[in-house]
């Protein structure tokens, strides 16, 4: 088991920058993901971390020692791609007992080894067939376990779960956290889908056009966003351009369109210096529409509903309140407002974040 | 499409009939007459036997011939067969510089008529002062049939996904191992086809050969052509129907292997 540790990697392609000045600190143990679009670095820091990519500046550290210059076959990592990777002329016991071949391991451990291990990924039955003989849910199994079965000291994962349709998907993100956390090994999770990584993560590093945006646990990261950039690509936000007034102990006064004067607590506002330029961030589901204005203690706005997007459960609305649109998804028994409904937007102060403009 | 698109369609294929039978008729004539019991090839014939192929046995000048004809094709192919896969692997797995000007030369022998080629190498050899002899010959099967191997391996290793290997890597195989316990498995059908190629080219090639042979070496097609010039014997055709063999029989062995391998890999 190993923690992981990138001091000032900067990768570039010609005269392309894929990572810049890049730093951070992968625990011992723990799940860490990846989070961004395509292209904002993720996977090549991954590659970079995996020795598949050489960085052009700075030190990756895996358990204490600098392995810029150990090539990938003697890091010790798992490595478990998006297309599964599984090799097609060899069968699944094959396949996982690969990485054992090449570490000395006694023949009749292999195979204990191999079986205990698709014994792991609920697999056990199809040790002797090909992998095209297998769904593509079993692949990344068997994939899986082909990683884990050489107790790397370090696990990678490339956007695993990509390949596999929606529902598939979502079984298998509970299944490969809960084997992560049943081996305990280090993991570092590559994805763009963010509600993969808030279901998955310790700790998520969000990532854009080669630079860390934010690192920090799930909830920290979607309800405290460090950027605009962070508030936009984790779930729906409204953001709203203002000024902030004052930065006290018991919050920060920002002036904004449609509620006017609202009070930050100071927890949702870290980067808020003082005063100036600044930003609300309100998440769409904690903007709520009501008949009524609300009793004190939330703030509130007029606004028109002008698009219903029914969806069960829930709704999204876009409603408009003077000038500006805003985004709302709220949970309903019964009716959804109708277009055209004059509504009250309510917010309560502890469901907004501010940031700097 | 009406009743005349269906005319056209019965058309074009009477015709395609026809090409082909003019094509492969002669060829079958030769099949046939070489069973035949008779020294004459006339129609119709007088009796099977197996004379001829008997006569072939025994005549050692054949023999040396095809002894020497399977050698230089079997070298061929493996010389050819072993190059080809290592500038394919450069070729497509490095970013080297000068890469479409290497793959435009190495492929360029079947571009340029074989004669021009089979000149151009002999003058350039005795350019340098280097006698005919067996290794240039060799060498000759060897440039001639290197494009071939080259076009089936590049287009196999393509499609060979890099991350495969990259899981070998990052498994604890060295670059070595994983060439040869994953790349080269994965290649082989493309490196069985391409051997394939390289032997039944050499070992049917004329033009080149003729060319290129020291005195006093003969191969198949050349102690044919050299038969012929003396006297229209059945030996040639029973000669005939085993060349046919060897290089219609071995690609389609080759083929019929190939998709066994496949069918038990579910692929």
């Amino acid at each position: 088991m190993g923690a992981v540790t990138l001091n000032n990697i900067v990768k570039r392609f010609g005269t392309f920058t894929a990572v810049e000045q890049t730093s951070m600190q992968i625990p011992e143990g723990s799940f860490t993901t990846l989070l961004g679009p395509s292209g904002c670095g993720k996977t090549t820091t991954l590659r970079m971390i995996a020795g598949l990519l050489d960085p052009s500046e700075g030190e990756i550290i895996i358990n204490g020692k600098r392995v810029n210059d150990v090539p990938i076959h003697k890091r010790n990592l798992g490595l478990v791609f998006q297309n599964y990777a599984l090799f097609p002329h060899k069968t699944v016991a094959d396949n996982v007992g690969f990485g054992l071949r090449y570490r000395n391991v006694p023949r009749a451990d292999i195979a204990r080894r191999v079986q205990d291990a698709l014994e792991l990924v609920q697999l056990p039955q199809v040790a002797n067939r090909y992998p095209k003989a297998l769904s593509g849910g079993q692949q990344q199994r068997i994939a899986l376990a082909r990683a884990i079965v050489i107790e790397p000291d370090v696990l990678l994962l490339d956007e695993p779960l990509s390949a596999l349709d929606a529902n598939l998907r979502e079984d298998m993100r509970v299944e490969l956290k809960n084997i992560q956390s049943r081996i305990g090994v280090t993991t570092v999770f590559v994805t763009h889908d963010q509600s993969e990584a808030l279901a998955m993560s310790d700790q998520i590093v969000v990532m854009s056009d080669g630079k860390v945006e934010q690192v920090g646990a799930p909830e920290e990261v979607y309800n405290t966003p460090a950027s605009e950039f962070v508030a936009r690509f984790l779930g729906a936000s409204n953001i709203l351009g203002g000024r902030c007034l004052s930065r006290g102990p018991d919050g920060a006064v920002l002036e904004v369109p449609v509620f006017g004067k609202v009070i930050v607590p100071s927890a949702k506002a870290p980067h808020l210096a003082g005063e100036g330029a600044a930003k609300l961030v309100i998440r769409a589901e904690k903007l709520l529409l009501r008949d009524a204005p609300p009793e004190s203690g939330a703030f509130s706005a007029p606004a028109t509903v002008e698009t219903v997007d029914y969806q069960g459960q829930s709704v999204r609305y876009f409603v408009r309140a003077g000038d500006t649109q805003l985004q709302a998804i709220n949970m309903i028994d019964e009716r959804p407002f109708a277009v055209g409904a004059q509504v009250h937007l309510t917010l309560r102060p502890q469901d907004c974040a501010a940031l700097p403009g | 499409m009406g009743g005349g698109g269906k005319m056209g369609w019965a058309a074009i294929r009477a015709y395609t009939i026809l090409v082909y039978l003019f094509m492969f008729l002669p060829v079958a004539v030769v099949v046939l007459l070489s069973f035949n019991q008779n020294q004459f090839g006339s129609f119709p014939m007088t009796g099977f036997s197996l004379r001829w192929f008997e006569a072939l046995w025994n005549n050692d000048a054949v023999m040396r011939a095809f002894r020497t004809s399977l050698i230089l094709g079997l070298l061929t192919a493996l010389i050819s067969t072993t190059l080809g896969v290592l500038a394919s692997l450069a070729l497509v797995r490095y970013a080297i510089p000068g890469k479409n000007l290497i793959t435009t030369i190495l492929i360029a022998p079947i571009l340029v008529p074989e004669v021009v080629l089979a000149v151009a190498l002999l003058l350039f050899l005795n350019w340098l002062g280097i006698g005919k002899s067996f290794a240039l010959l060799l060498a000759g099967h060897v440039i001639f049939t290197l494009p071939f191997v080259i076009l089936v391996v590049q287009a196999r290793l393509v499609s060979i996904r890099r991350d495969v290997e990259e899981a070998a890597l990052s498994l604890g195989a060295s670059p070595i191992q994983t060439f040869f316990s994953v790349t080269l498995p994965l290649l082989m059908p493309a490196v069985a086809a391409g051997a394939l190629f390289a032997f039944t080219i050499s070992f049917d090639d004329i033009t080149g050969t003729l060319f290129w042979k020291p005195g006093g070496v003969e191969t198949v097609p050349t102690q044919i052509f050299s038969m012929l010039r003396n006297s229209i014997s059945p030996e040639i055709n029973a000669l005939g129907t085993v060349m046919i063999i060897i290089t219609v029989g071995l690609p389609l062995l080759g083929a019929a292997i190939a998709r066994q391998i496949s069918i038990k890999r579910g692929m």
